[in-house]
């Protein structure tokens, strides 16, 4: 099987994960704003640690947001370079479902309820429950404010991930109460995590798209006053 | 060798093949002019956001065009600054990740030398050295060009660029965005006796410009006056031919204090007609000539920038990993291709020196 290369810019961490044969090659660090300086070294290095090129892979993945909008940016921007230069299709996935994917890998969670702080006073939010070996969305990703975030149904044992926890705790436990545990409110997506999803779907028969498909996922669309 | 151009600087999208043999291939352009119109100016995050969705389909279709496949690209150049940042930071990740994934060098060109250098591009090019006047949106500057990264700065705005002049003015007689167009529409039917403005900086030596004063101005006299339409279109008027008499006499000035006898005008100012006459009779009277690249190359565009790569690329492609911006990049610090350039120091927030170090 050819391999698979995910890419993660979209917060202050930086990742990239490769599936070569059984293996999966990981790089992560945080970066802060600094991914222009890592990214590509990163996605260099797993190749080099795999002995491939570029040509060897059959598909790439990234991270299409929400999340900062210039890592957004800076991650679609390479990926549709890459997927131009080698001519590869491109599975775009949720930050956060990849979020919600990374607390499912380490903490066993059947149901994870993302919040991902969005500053100007709100989250990035999305409910989703284990599936297989992936994740799916219970509800509509949204930007809100922490006191109006909206559970899916009841009778799920959530467990709560994402720098929204962090950030607006006390709100965010206000409104949710015993219905969301809170795990991990410093987890970032991780493009391991973001390299299962997307193999979840290519084993469903997805194919990917072209560069010129892959869009940003901003969720907040109010950038000007007036 | 051929190249692939990418410009994301501001508010235009442009890609282009260049091939330093066979010349320009393709080139391809999305104007964002209308999304940022209703905001009467260029709005940062509306522009890095129209940037990431039309520039892989502009690669594509520039590709296609040059009937050039992806494997027989040399090199790729992109518009590594000044400009804005978030916009710069698409086309750079692009570019570099396109060239990473191609295996062959990139380059980050200077978006002011792209347009120097554009009327290059043209049949019947100026020889070196020529005197440059960039009047755009966001610079009006004097520029002395001894030779590919030999430039020195004569003159720039202390203030507005000219075009920036034109857009506030338009803005404020209810002409529209982007002003300059309507602003010379509007001066067709003006006359020209009614109002005169002054000539900012005329009247001392030098070749630095300013317009805010100008803009002053027009406000005030605007608001004296009223807006009837023949009102309107004396003020406007009065504006245009206060601004192209300001750029005439510092060409005039520059050419004679540099002893050159060629001038290229570069940058959307360009297009304005008056202008162009008025520029045509400077250089008359000195036997100079007036290049100008084609019209839409005196805007933003991708073929410049595949152009100045062309020329950049031998000495300066690189396969780095890392992809820095400048949104404030220093002209003079420029060297000739080959030699080492003085660059602000790598990040996205590079500060970089003012414009006159
Ligand atoms: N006919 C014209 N007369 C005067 N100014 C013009 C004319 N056409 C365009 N402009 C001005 O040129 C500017 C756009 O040129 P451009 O080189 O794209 O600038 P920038 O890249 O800095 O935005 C705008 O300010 C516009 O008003
Ligand atoms: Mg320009």
């Amino acid at each position: 099987m050819s391999g698979l290369l995910a890419i993660d810019t979209t917060t202050t961490a930086c990742s990239v994960a490769l599936r070569a044969g059984k293996a999966v090659l990981c790089r992560y660090e945080a970066v802060g704003q600094g991914h222009s300086r890592t990214v590509l070294a990163m996605v260099r290095a797993v190749l080099d640690e795999a002995g491939l090129e570029m040509t060897d892979l059959g598909a790439l993945a990234c991270c299409s947001g929400p999340g900062s909008f210039t890592g957004v940016r800076i991650g679609i921007g390479v990926t549709q370079g890459l997927a131009l230069g080698a001519d590869l299709p491109v599975i775009p996935v949720s930050t956060l479902a990849t979020v919600a994917q990374g607390a499912c890998r380490t903490h066993g969670a059947a149901a994870v309820a993302v919040a991902m702080d969005a500053r100007m006073g709100e989250v990035y939010w999305g409910c989703y429950r284990r599936r297989g070996a992936g994740v799916v969305t219970a509800g509509e990703e949204a930007v809100v404010s922490p006191d109006s975030v909206v559970l899916p149904g009841t009778g799920d044992a959530w467990l709560g991930c994402g720098t929204g926890y962090g950030a607006y705790a006390e709100v965010l436990a206000e409104r949710l109460g015993e219905a969301v545990t809170v795990v991990d409110p410093e987890r970032l997506p991780d493009a391991r995590d973001c390299l299962a999803l997307a193999e979840v779907r290519l084993a469903a028969g997805a194919r990917g798209v072209a560069a010129e498909d892959v869009v940003p996922t901003y969720r907040r669309n109010r950038v000007t006053q007036g | 060798m051929r190249v692939l151009g990418i410009e994301t600087s501001c508010d235009e999208t442009g890609v282009a093949v260049h091939d330093s043999a066979r010349g320009l291939l393709a080139h391809c352009l999305h104007s964002q002019i209308e999304t940022h119109a209703r905001y009467g100016g260029v709005v940062p995050e509306l522009a890095s956001r129209d940037h990431v969705r039309k520039l892989a389909p502009l690669i594509r279709e520039a590709l296609e065009r040059a009937q050039t496949p992806r494997t027989a690209l040399d090199g790729i150049a992109y518009t590594r600054g000044p400009g804005l940042a978030g916009a710069l930071l698409v086309g750079a990740a692009t570019a570099r990740a396109m060239a990473f994934a191609l295996d062959i060098p990139a380059v980050g060109v200077h978006h002011m030398e792209a347009h120097l250098l554009a009327p290059l591009l043209e049949a019947d090019p100026p020889a070196f050295p020529f005197v440059a006047l960039l009047v755009s949106g966001g610079h009006t500057m004097l520029v002395q060009v001894a030779g590919v990264g030999r430039y020195r700065l004569l003159g720039e705005s202390l203030d507005d660029a000219a075009g920036e002049a034109f857009d506030k003015t338009a803005k404020l007689l209810g002409l529209g965005y982007p002003g300059g167009p309507a602003v010379e529409r509007a001066a067709r039917d003006g006359d020209p006796g009614r109002f005169r403005f002054p000539r900012p900086m005329t009247d001392r030596p030098g070749l630095d410009f300013s317009f805010s004063g100008l803009k002053t101005h027009t406000l005030n006299t605007a608001r004296r006056e009223g807006d009837a339409p023949q009102t309107v279109a004396d003020i406007a008027r009065a504006f245009q031919d206060a601004v192209i008499d300001t750029l005439a006499i510092k060409c005039r000035r520059a050419l004679d204090e540099t002893g050159v006898r060629r001038l290229v005008v570069a940058g959307g100012v360009g297009a304005n007609a008056a202008l162009r006459e008025r520029l045509a009779e400077v250089a008359r009277r000195r036997d100079a000539r007036v290049h100008y690249p084609r019209i839409e190359f005196c805007t933003d565009n991708g073929a410049m920038v595949a152009h100045a790569g062309c020329l950049r690329l031998p000495g300066e492609g690189s396969r780095d990993d890392a992809f820095d911006i400048a949104p404030r990049w220093d002209l003079e610090s420029l060297a000739p291709p080959g030699d080492a350039v003085t660059a602000p120091a790598a990040g996205a927030s590079a500060p970089g020196a003012g414009s006159r170090g």
